[in-house]
């Protein structure tokens, strides 16, 4: 497919690499010189320098000819006027980055007067996924297929836990709740287990199961499926709103720590108006302020600063010192392996979420291609990909049993969706027309279609 | 201060005092009372002086915040004494500071009396009493501005100066359209309830009088024993119409426009509600032994809390004899008094929802120093003036309450009578407890009693500080404005 970027800020970027990764030709627009002529040499990529809502720079960069436009710039107003512009100009398909959140409530006007196919909210995003997690703490990502029939869970194996030194093929009958262990990483290696393996404490699995076996199933190895009931959040940016606004309608009790006064008044202007939610002024980089508003009794911390060094360390704090579930978000930092190596709970990376809806969509766009992705999850640390297909008539998976059907290697067939049944398969199982299948696997090759599972 | 502006202003109210006078005037007609010419004589008067003093419009009309203040402050301490001079000439009232304190007590839409057989009075004395209310009510700065285009921006002003409650929405983008739709709403009600009564068969005379009364919250009964003597349907009527004239004028509006459910979403309304019902259960269980049964006791609870918190004092028993509880329910019921921007006075729901909710903030800043907590009405935040306003009110209200039983003690009275008739003439309520009860009147009190009293019901209906204003030195500064300033006025 032909697409075309504005801007290449970190979200624009990782946009970038991936589709190229994935086979796009991509054309970049951005009004910075030095940056349009690094991305420029360090991608395949074709650049152009300009205003982007210039309809000539938009020509030039080739969006008449393009099937899709994404506008990524830090205006909002800016990435919806160019949207339209290039929607006028081409009738491609058009994504805008809209992160205010007054848009953000009015989304659904501004999608269908301007035709705009998707509106990407990094922070909207992000806080939904926090939200998802801090309703099922025991998981440190959480991701649903299918309008949530079929959620993937990830975990890490603490010290103790009943799943320590099991064998897989023993897992059913030591452990009530139906569920797939998909994917396992072991220190720096992801692994496809199958049911020789051998689990170990520290291990990081992925799970595969409906809601309620997975909740089933956390009961029984001894983990908490309660939601958080009270949560301290560092930083009151937009994440932080969002989020709180979430959370709020859901029951629990917020405390936001905000440097700045001035924003602290606008938020607790905006959502004050529950005793559940405080926003309190003051430096959280200083321990004593975070000792005394409690960061010893929270069930939950989240660290939402601005400055990436700032989340970890805030997390490591909070660590240190309780039990509570700690999620930590990280903006640009590319140390992805030493931050792993921290003990800092649930990482969220907001640019990669937004890569993963773009990715996901731009796949989803290629149906008529070909393509028949539904969804897609980048698992694991961006080290394996979950992906929900749909299965078309005259596929060629249709009607053979999964034990003569020759799949590539790592690659795992989690689960089948047929109407409202949810089928882990075993060997004599096979995957009929109209079926939902999500499939895991560690080859991160841009899988379009089920056929490209099957060798050769 | 800008002095001849103020009087010309001053002059129109006159003008429009001397026409009103012209009701009392018409009943004497009808009565063929010759008490009826006295208001024929005093409106006269008031209308050539109003209408000199309006001859010709100042040069400098500019006004600003003071002068408004200042002006409605005067306005109705002239009004008020105008209003005294025809129940001195026609003998109904012969002292001076007592016909003060009845016109203020009318105009104020108190409803305290100093009168103890008011039946003796001629009818249009007793009309002149009640129609008092009914002006006194939604206010004749309201009233002047509904009918007459006033010049330049700065009416909000007066309107400011006159409405209770601690903001003053505007309705309207105009301010004369809002006026306009306050008086429509409150006519209309008034006109619903005077059919309403005559449907029950209460006389025309009583109709009328009665509805000013409780239109403008006022309270002046017509017979001796107020409200008792009329029957069930008469007196359940005028409990209903007082509790809806209690309402804040907005939910009105509100009912009349496209979002009719934000009229019921309005916390002040909500929360005057729940006070008037759980008053209601608590006094009817308290007194029902008093009663012949559980209806009887509740018919007369309702009346009278009703009755109470929306300020205007008619009463259909004794609640003197009530029991301790009951008592001091209706005192604290005084204080809260009815909705902001209602007819009604007293310290208004508003302002005690926003104490209650200021002492809430308070508690959580001692709790997370750190925090920011806000002042919250409706959802929205109230901001920082308003509340800051309202404390000051409060303790503006206080010290005044406090130099009032000061001066007060000077009787010698007991201190309930002293407290209560205090709580009764500031919150423009009316009877009070002991001697200035509802078979009571303050007549007991001394001639300087009666003048702060006078005060007390003046910065009561004025919200406090129009009148205290009054009292400040650099509000009587003589300066006339340059001439090039002028132009700020187009």
């Amino acid at each position: 497919m032909k697409i075309v970027i504005l801007g290449c800020g970190k979200v624009g970027k990782t946009i970038l690499e991936q589709l190229v990764v994935e086979g796009h030709d991509l054309s970049v627009i951005d009004r910075q010189e030095d940056l349009i002529k690094r991305i420029g040499k360090t991608y395949d990529v074709n650049v152009h320098y300009g205003d982007g809502a210039s309809r000539k720079v938009q020509i030039e960069a080739g969006v008449d000819s393009a099937d899709m436009f994404i506008a990524v710039t830090d205006s909002d107003e800016l990435n919806l006027l160019c949207c339209m512009i290039a929607k006028k100009t081409a009738n491609c398909k058009t994504i805008a980055r809209v992160r205010n959140p007054i848009y953000n409530d009015e989304i659904m006007f501004l999608k269908e007067e301007i035709g705009l196919s998707m509106v990407i909210n990094p922070e909207y995003a992000a806080a939904k996924e926090i939200a998802r997690i801090l309703r099922f703490p025991s998981a440190i990502k959480i991701d649903t297929f299918s309008k949530g029939k079929v959620e993937m869970l990830e975990f890490k194996i603490i010290p103790g836990s009943p799943l320590c030194d099991l064998c897989l093929s023993d897992m059913s009958k030591k452990i009530k709740g139906q569920v797939l262990v998909c994917t396992v990483q072991r220190g720096n290696n992801v692994f496809i287990p199958n049911g020789n393996f051998i689990l170990k404490e520290k291990d990081l699995i992925s799970i595969v199961a409906s809601h309620e076996n997975s909740k089933q199933f956390f009961k029984n190895i001894g983990l908490n499926t309660h939601q958080v009931k009270d949560v301290m959040i560092v930083g009151g940016g937009r994440i932080a709103h969002y989020l709180s606004k979430d959370l709020l309608s859901a029951g629990i009790k917020i405390i936001v720590i905000e440097k700045d006064e001035k924003r602290q008044k606008e938020l607790e202007k905006l959502l004050g108006d529950t005793g559940r939610f405080n926003v309190l002024q003051g430096d959280a980089t200083n321990q004593e302020v975070l000792i005394e508003e409690g960061i010893d009794y929270c069930s939950a911390f989240v660290s939402l600063t601005g400055i990436d060094e700032a989340n970890i360390f805030l997390s490591l704090f909070a660590k240190s010192r309780t039990d509570a579930k700690v999620i930590t978000k990280i903006n640009r930092i590319s140390f992805d392996d030493i931050v792993e190596n921290f003990d800092l709970g649930s990482i969220i990376y907001p640019k990669f979420i937004t890569a993963e809806y773009i990715v996901s969509y731009v796949r989803a766009l290629q149906n008529g291609m070909g393509s028949n992705v539904e969804t897609m999850y980048r698992i694991l640390n961006q080290k394996a990909e979950a992906l929900e297909f749909k299965i078309q008539p005259g596929s060629p998976v249709i009607g053979i049993p999964l034990e003569k059907l020759d799949t590539k290697d790592n690659v795992l067939i989690a689960c089948i969706i047929r109407g409202i049944d949810v089928i882990f398969p075993n060997g004599s199982s096979v995957i009929l027309e109209k079926d939902y299948v999500i499939v895991v696997t560690t080859l991160l090759s841009g899988f379009k279609d089920i056929k490209d599972i099957i060798k050769g | 201060m800008n002095f001849p502006m103020i009087m010309y202003i001053l002059g129109m109210v006159l003008k429009y005092e001397g026409i009103f006078m012209l009701i009392p005037f018409i009943t004497g007609l009808i009565y063929k009372e010759n008490a009826g010419f006295s208001f024929a004589v005093v409106g006269l008067t008031s209308y050539v002086s109003g209408y000199l003093l309006t001859r010709k419009k100042p040069q400098n009309q500019l006004y600003f915040a003071r002068e408004g203040f200042a002006c409605v402050a005067l306005s109705w301490i002239v009004m008020s004494i105008v209003g005294a001079m025809p129940f001195v000439l026609n003998k109904d009232i012969p002292n001076f500071i007592d016909a003060l304190f009845e016109t203020t007590s009318g105009f104020t839409t108190t409803g305290a009396s100093i009168l103890s057989d008011i039946e003796a009075l001629n009818k249009s004395s007793i009309m002149w009493r009640s129609f008092t209310h009914w002006i006194g009510g939604m206010g004749v700065f309201v009233f002047i501005l509904a009918v007459l285009p006033m010049a330049g921006g700065y009416s909000m002003y007066l309107m400011s100066a006159e409405s209770p409650g601690p903001t003053v929405g505007k309705l309207l983008p105009r301010l004369r359209d809002t006026a306009k739709i306050l008086y429509m709403i409150y006519f209309v009600m008034t006109l619903l309830q005077i059919i309403i009564l005559l449907i029950f068969k209460m006389p025309f005379f009583d109709a009328l009088t009665i509805t000013f009364g409780t239109a403008g919250t006022g309270g002046f009964g017509i017979k001796n024993d107020s409200m008792a003597g009329y029957s069930i349907p008469i007196q359940t009527t005028v409990t209903i119409f007082m509790i809806l004239f209690g309402v804040n004028f907005n939910a009105y509006y509100l009912l009349l426009g496209k979002n009719k459910g934000d009229a019921f979403k309005m916390e002040e309304v909500r929360w005057y509600f729940l006070i008037i019902f759980l008053s209601i259960a608590i006094i009817t269980l308290n007194i029902v032994k008093q009663y012949s049964g559980p209806v009887e006791a509740l018919r007369h609870c309702a009346f009278q809390v009703g009755s109470i918190i929306t300020t205007t004092g008619y009463s259909t028993v004794d609640f003197n004899l009530w029991p301790q509880l009951s008592r001091t329910i209706l005192v604290m019921l005084m204080f809260i008094g009815a909705c902001a921007g209602s007819t009604g006075g007293g310290i208004k729901v508003s302002r005690i929802i926003m104490l209650f909710k200021m002492v809430g903030v308070e508690m959580t800043k001692i709790i997370y120093p750190r925090s920011a907590k806000f002042v919250r009405m409706d959802k929205n935040v109230v901001d920082d003036d308003t509340v800051k306003t309202v404390a000051a009110y409060l303790i503006t209200y206080v010290l005044i309450f406090g130099v009032s039983m000061f001066i007060l003690a000077f009787d010698n009275l007991d201190m309930v009578t002293n407290f209560t008739g205090i709580a009764a003439t500031l919150n423009n309520i009316g009877p009070g407890l002991e001697l200035v009860g509802p078979s009571g009147n303050f007549s007991v009190f001394t001639p300087v009693s009666k003048l702060v009293l006078i005060f007390d019901m003046l910065a009561g209906r004025l919200e406090l500080f129009p009148l205290l204003l009054l009292f400040s030195p650099s509000i009587w500064v003589f300066k006339h404005y340059k001439k090039k300033n002028y132009a700020l006025k187009k």
